[in-house]
């Protein structure tokens, strides 16, 4: 049994005592507990079931790079599953749940899946439910859905809030151990601007357990005294609770801050995602302990060495009464020493060295710990908990010398530096023999944009595992990240010494023993998260997985939440062993960011709710929300689809709005079309050539329809271009594509036609615009008062400025519904108020606002093109019957060149037509598919085109759409069929797409 | 709209206070940077920089156009006298006062306001009096630049001050600052 211990416990508060729950149950723990270090001080051994097998399994590690204690933490709304409890910090109140488990996490049925590993074996998916092909859809992929996986989907809404921070450093220090901080005063004291950030709440990292000497200071004493330095320079800032996630290209790296985790709702956002541009990175991110391979070395209670010394050291508990070190270096003799040192029983130190002589060695042995060299572990007893293990010799295969009773067991396969943040943005790695681990190559580092390496390592995690070396390596570091960021050191520190006990080489061993059986093989877990065992990976390679890469995806080795943290190099180890291959040939997978899975929230930001995404609005949008507007998007705008009268549904309130603009006057607000100031003595010139037809010979005071084609020759905008003097035009684009446009001018402005002398200004949002639209659009106008609008001084496509209502205004005599309509430009600001003035002179007259449905009933009636619904990035304006407005006599215009090229000229291609259908009161769907004749070889209709616009028309009371059919000009007559699905098919005559009004009568009065 | 002022960790409030005039040129053309510079009584900015003078404040938007901020009311007739003065040249000016939104941040923690949301070094030794940023706020374009000690002015699009001041008023909850910078 794990238990708490009287005394210890470097980081715990033990007067601050706070409750938990876990399973719902109620527990204690201090403050400075991790959920880990509190469930093994409760005794709470087993915290969790394996994703494949449903084994029992316990906390492995103390860090990080857990791969077992993942937990359900929170309630309701700050619910969140697959939380590693080792890096969960305690709480009075932290609410704890295991996962994947069912029924109960003592007595687990998938469990039998455990009985079946035999038929489970690696690539067990890919063999067994490939056939047949639907069943994998229907049948296995929702049933192995529900019986894997880890934690549950949260069910209501995240509670709280989450942000970005944008920070710049000359030099970015990602750890808080003793390389980290040693770094950080080097830089810090050279002058560089500094931000070191550690993931756990507390800075310090091994040396606070590690019995090691800095200087005359113990470890503990040399981290507060560093810490206090670090606080007294202003160019250096220290945050904990903050992980280095990732490094990417250009020294930007992130930063996850944990803000309010530990405080759960005390309004602070709960986590913060910093995004650091950084001169230099230095990743002081240490090492992590490699497990050993051996038959039930994930029974719960076997853990890393250096994870039981924490627990020991760190937080007072201890994870057994009886532990057995198995290890094959000298590190692991320190966790040996401290359990002895707190009264607790080392029954053996397994060592699979032939021989073990080190300075850590000769004070266990003068402790009376019993030594072994030579052995290993044939296998751990127990199944829920170690209850003992079996000693064979290390060379065999498993024969067993001695039983002995235990129930922690202490494993040690050595150390990896944590290479990840080097390695994320393209840093190399060297294989290390002697220690047998991948570390940074200096000579290769990831480049920034000036070619010089922008990430530095220090400390261990450049390989330099022995306390001293790694000091001045981290010392090294620091001044030279601070040195190439231009911050010299004027006079250097000396380098502190740091004694430490002499340690012998260590042995590789990547299975134990190592001619172990296959039973013993099938048992031995290197992933545990994953359930891959060695014996999984050697099958791989027996089956021709040569690539380390591919053996990952077909045993899912590493594949889990915790990336093959502990299971990496010792998956490789094996697979290079069944290869035959040294393992620097093998090589690793890629290491990508972040280093542990980082929460939605914070990759969200702030961007949820009403910021999820920007809403654009004009000056008339709070009145129509007032006054009922059913909103619809228009890209980033929000407009009106109709406004509904009081009690009134969608569909009425569109035909009221049309049925009212047709017969007296109607309101619109126009305000989304762009609108782009074009000035210059080029201008004339440079409209030219962006517009299919002639802007040039524009009058002043005229407006003219124009449109715009990509070099590919297809529609992209249109819109009706006003010159408002000689030199200087208005260009009015789609309500989306104002943004676009002015970009598409810039772009050809400032790169192709760089000569022409031309400036723009995108002035949309300075102006409301408004139409008034009817019949008798002119007595509203005349009832605003002020400047002359009658037909004879403002005819059809002309323009004048002046004032009405006692507002500047500029009039635009243009229609868009085939009526008398004017489009009335006021400042923004005053945009409003002339609304509001429109609806008062215009009451008389029954003057109505109208939504953007009846816009486009009405354009459609007169067969107007709209983008985007008769364009579709492969329309032409010959296809939609625009040749009138793509001059012929122009030298060169955009997409002029496209549009003689031979599909673009052919005379089949889809062509606009009008749709009438043969029941007035059948209204086509939107998308709908012509076809015609034979189906094809494929059993698929012959389709020949789609429907583009389709509404029902109030004004001609029957059905009307718009289709782009294949030779559609040829077609003029002819009855096509749309199968709708059933035996559904609705018919309809292609017609001209003008349906209303012809001769343009009703807008020229 | 009726809510104009927001107090948190800082006191945001949004209010219509100046007249703008965007003005398109080239300014190495001394001609045209006289001309300008006598309307307003101020230098033409260096790159990301502001100048201050008698009628209105110039700030630098991009190398060939300049953004005049003055009294409100006034920028339809500044506009109109220095399109005047730039007639003979090859000149852009036009009056933009109506399309902006604008905002004032006041308080200590106004510069981490914006760093939630601009990837602008914040820093007061990096950003100071005399410099504007054209940036982005989260998704949404704008400007900012100091009006006073621990006071930024900020313009973004007239259509998304609504969003911008939601914006704001999540970024300057109380409590919610790193108080890094």
């Amino acid at each position: 049994m794990s238990t708490r211990l009287a005394s210890g416990g470097r980081l715990l508060e033990r007067s601050k005592r706070v409750t938990f729950s876990w399973n719902g149950t109620r527990l204690n723990a201090f403050e400075g507990d991790t959920l880990a270090s509190a469930l093994l001080a409760n005794g709470k051994t087993l915290v969790g079931r394996s994703f494949k097998y449903h084994r029992p399994r316990g906390i492995v590690a103390s860090g990080g790079e857990e791969p077992n204690a993942l937990v359900g933490l929170g309630e309701g709304s700050r619910f969140e599953p697959n939380q590693r409890a080792t890096t969960t910090e305690m709480f009075d109140g932290l609410h704890a749940v295991s996962q994947n488990h069912w029924p109960s996490l003592e007595f687990d049925v998938g469990a039998v899946n455990a009985g079946l590993s035999r038929v489970f074996p690696a690539g067990f998916y890919y063999k067994t439910f490939i056939h047949p092909r639907a069943a994998w859809k229907h049948l296995f992929e929702p049933v192995i859905r529900q019986s894997a996986g880890l934690g549950k989907a949260p069910k209501s809404a995240d509670a709280d809030r989450y942000e970005y921070f944008y920070a710049f450093v000359d030099v970015l220090i990602v750890g808080g151990g003793m390389a980290g901080l040693a770094a950080a005063l080097e830089a810090g004291r050279a002058g560089a601007k500094v931000l070191l950030i550690e993931q756990s709440p507390h800075l310090g990292g091994r040396v606070l357990i590690d019995d090691v000497m800095i200087g005359d200071q113990t470890g503990p004493d040399w981290v507060a005294s560093a810490t206090a330095e670090l606080a007294q320079l202003p160019n250096v800032d220290v945050r904990t609770r903050m992980q280095g996630s990732g490094v990417y290209d250009h020294g930007y790296a992130l930063g996850y801050e944990r803000v309010a985790d530990h405080t759960p709702g005390d309004k602070r956002p709960r986590h913060r995602l910093w995004r650091i541009r950084a001169g230099r990175i230095v990743t002081a991110t240490g090492a992590i302990e490699r497990p050993l391979a051996f038959a039930g070395n994930d029974v719960p209670g076997v853990m890393l060495a250096s994870a039981v010394r924490d627990y020991v050291g760190l937080y007072g508990v201890s994870c057994g009464d009886r532990t057995v070190v198995v290890t094959n270096n000298d590190d692991a003799y320190r966790t040996a020493i401290a359990l002895k040192e707190a009264g607790l029983d080392v029954p053996m130190i397994v060592d699979a060295r032939p021989r073990s002589e080190g300075d850590l060695a000769l004070e266990a042995r003068a402790l009376g710990i019993r030594v072994e060299t030579g052995v290993g572990l044939a296998k751990v007893k127990g199944k829920k908990r170690v209850e003992g293990v079996a000693i064979c010799a290390q060379a065999g295969e498993g024969a067993v010398l001695e039983d002995i009773p235990c129930d922690c067991v202490a494993m040690s396969g050595g150390w990896s530096p944590v290479v990840h943040l080097w390695s994320h943005c393209g840093g190399k790695l060297n294989w290390d023999d002697k220690s047998a681990m991948f570390v940074p190559d200096p000579a290769r580092p990831p480049l920034g944009q000036d070619g010089m390496g922008f990430v530095l390592t220090a400390g261990t995690t450049s390989g330099a595992l022995d306390p001293h070396d790694a000091m001045k390596d981290a010392v090294l570091a620091g001044r030279r990240a601070a040195d190439e960021v231009g911050h010299r050191h004027a006079e250097e520190s000396a380098l502190p010494h740091v004694s430490a006990p002499f340690e012998t080489p260590m042995l590789p061993v990547w299975v134990m023993p190592q001619g172990a059986a296959i039973k013993l093989r099938s048992k031995a877990f290197l992933d545990y998260q994953n359930d891959v065992k060695v014996s999984d990976v050697q099958l791989a390679a027996q089956e021709g997985y040569e690539s380390v890469e591919h053996t990952k995806r077909y045993t899912t080795l590493g594949m889990a939440t915790d990336q093959g943290k502990l299971s990496n190099i010792n998956g490789l180890a094996v697979l290079a062993g069944s290869l035959n291959a040294p393992i620097p040939q093998v090589g690793t997978t890629t290491f990508r960011p972040p280093y542990t899975p980082i929460s939605m929230g914070a990759i969200a930001g702030e961007a949820r709710d009403a910021l999820f995404k920007p809403t654009r609005k004009t000056v008339i949008d709070d009145w129509l929300d007032r006054s009922g507007a059913h909103w619809e998007p228009v890209s980033d705008w929000r407009r009106p689809y109709a406004i509904c009268r009081n009690g009134e549904n969608v569909k009425d309130a569109v035909t009221r709005e049309i049925t009212n603009t047709r017969t007296n006057v109607g309101l619109l607000d126009a305000s989304t079309l762009g609108k782009i100031i074009v000035k210059g003595p080029d201008a004339g010139k440079f409209l030219d050539l962006l517009y299919t037809n002639m802007m040039s010979t524009l009058k002043p005071g005229r407006c003219r329809y124009g449109l715009m084609c990509n070099e590919n020759g297809f529609l992209f905008d249109d819109g009706v271009v006003v010159r408002l003097s000689e030199d200087t035009f208005l260009c009015h684009t789609t309500s989306g594509g104002s943004d676009g446009v002015h970009a598409w001018m810039e772009e050809w402005l400032q790169t192709e036609w760089w000569d022409l002398k031309v400036f723009t200004a995108n002035v949309t949002e300075q102006y409301a615009q408004i139409g008034v639209v009817g019949p008798k659009a002119r007595l509203v106008l005349e009832a605003l008062g002020g400047m002359d609008v009658s037909a004879q001084a403002l005819a059809f496509m002309a323009m004048a400025e002046g004032e009405l209502a006692g507002i500047r205004a500029r009039v635009m005599r243009i229609s868009f519904s085939g009526e008398l309509s004017y489009e009335i430009a006021v400042p923004a600001a005053q945009g409003l108020a002339f609304w509001e003035a429109c609806l008062a002179a215009g009451e008389a007259h029954g003057i109505q606002p109208y939504g953007t449905e009846a816009l486009h009933v009405m354009r459609a009636e007169k067969g107007f093109i709209m983008i985007g619904d008769e364009t579709d990035g492969t329309v032409i304006p010959q296809d939609l019957n625009l040749h009138w407005a793509v001059s012929k006599k122009k030298e060169d215009f955009i997409g002029k060149r496209a549009h003689e090229r031979s599909d673009l000229t052919r005379d089949d291609r889809k062509q606009l037509v009008g749709l009438e259908t043969e029941d007035p009161s059948d209204v086509l769907p939107d998308g709908a598919h012509a076809v015609e004749g034979a189906k094809l070889a494929n059993g698929m209709e012959n389709m020949i085109g789609h429907v583009t616009s389709t509404y029902f028309s109030p004004t001609l009371k029957r059905s009307i759409a718009m289709a782009l059919i294949k030779g559609g000009n040829k077609r003029m007559g002819q009855t096509l069929s749309f199968p709708l699905g059933g035996d559904k098919v609705i018919k309809a005559k292609v017609v001209d797409p003008v349906f209303l009004d012809k001769d343009g009568e009703r807008q020229n009065v | 709209m009726s809510e104009t002022v927001f107090e948190g960790a800082i006191r945001v409030e949004r209010f219509v206070g100046f007249g703008m005039i965007t003005i398109r040129g080239d300014f190495s053309d001394a001609k045209i940077a006289q001309a300008t510079a006598a309307r307003f009584g101020a230098g033409v900015p260096k790159t990301r920089a502001i100048t201050v003078g008698d009628t209105g404040m110039l700030a630098w938007m991009s190398p060939d156009e300049l953004l005049a901020v003055v009294p409100l009311g006034e920028a339809d007739g500044l506009a109109a006298a220095l399109a005047d003065d730039l007639s003979a040249a090859h000149a852009l000016v036009v009056n933009v006062s109506d399309a902006r939104s604008v905002f004032r941040l006041t308080g200590a923690g106004a510069r981490e306001v914006l760093a939630k949301g601009a990837p602008v070094d914040m820093s007061p030794q990096a950003f100071g009096p005399g410099m504007i940023r054209r940036t982005r706020l989260g998704q949404v374009a704008c400007a900012f630049w100091m009006s006073g000690d621990d006071q930024f002015d900020l313009v973004c699009f007239r259509s998304v001050g609504d969003f911008v001041f939601d914006w704001l008023k999540v970024a300057a909850r109380d409590g919610s600052l790193p108080e890094y910078l």
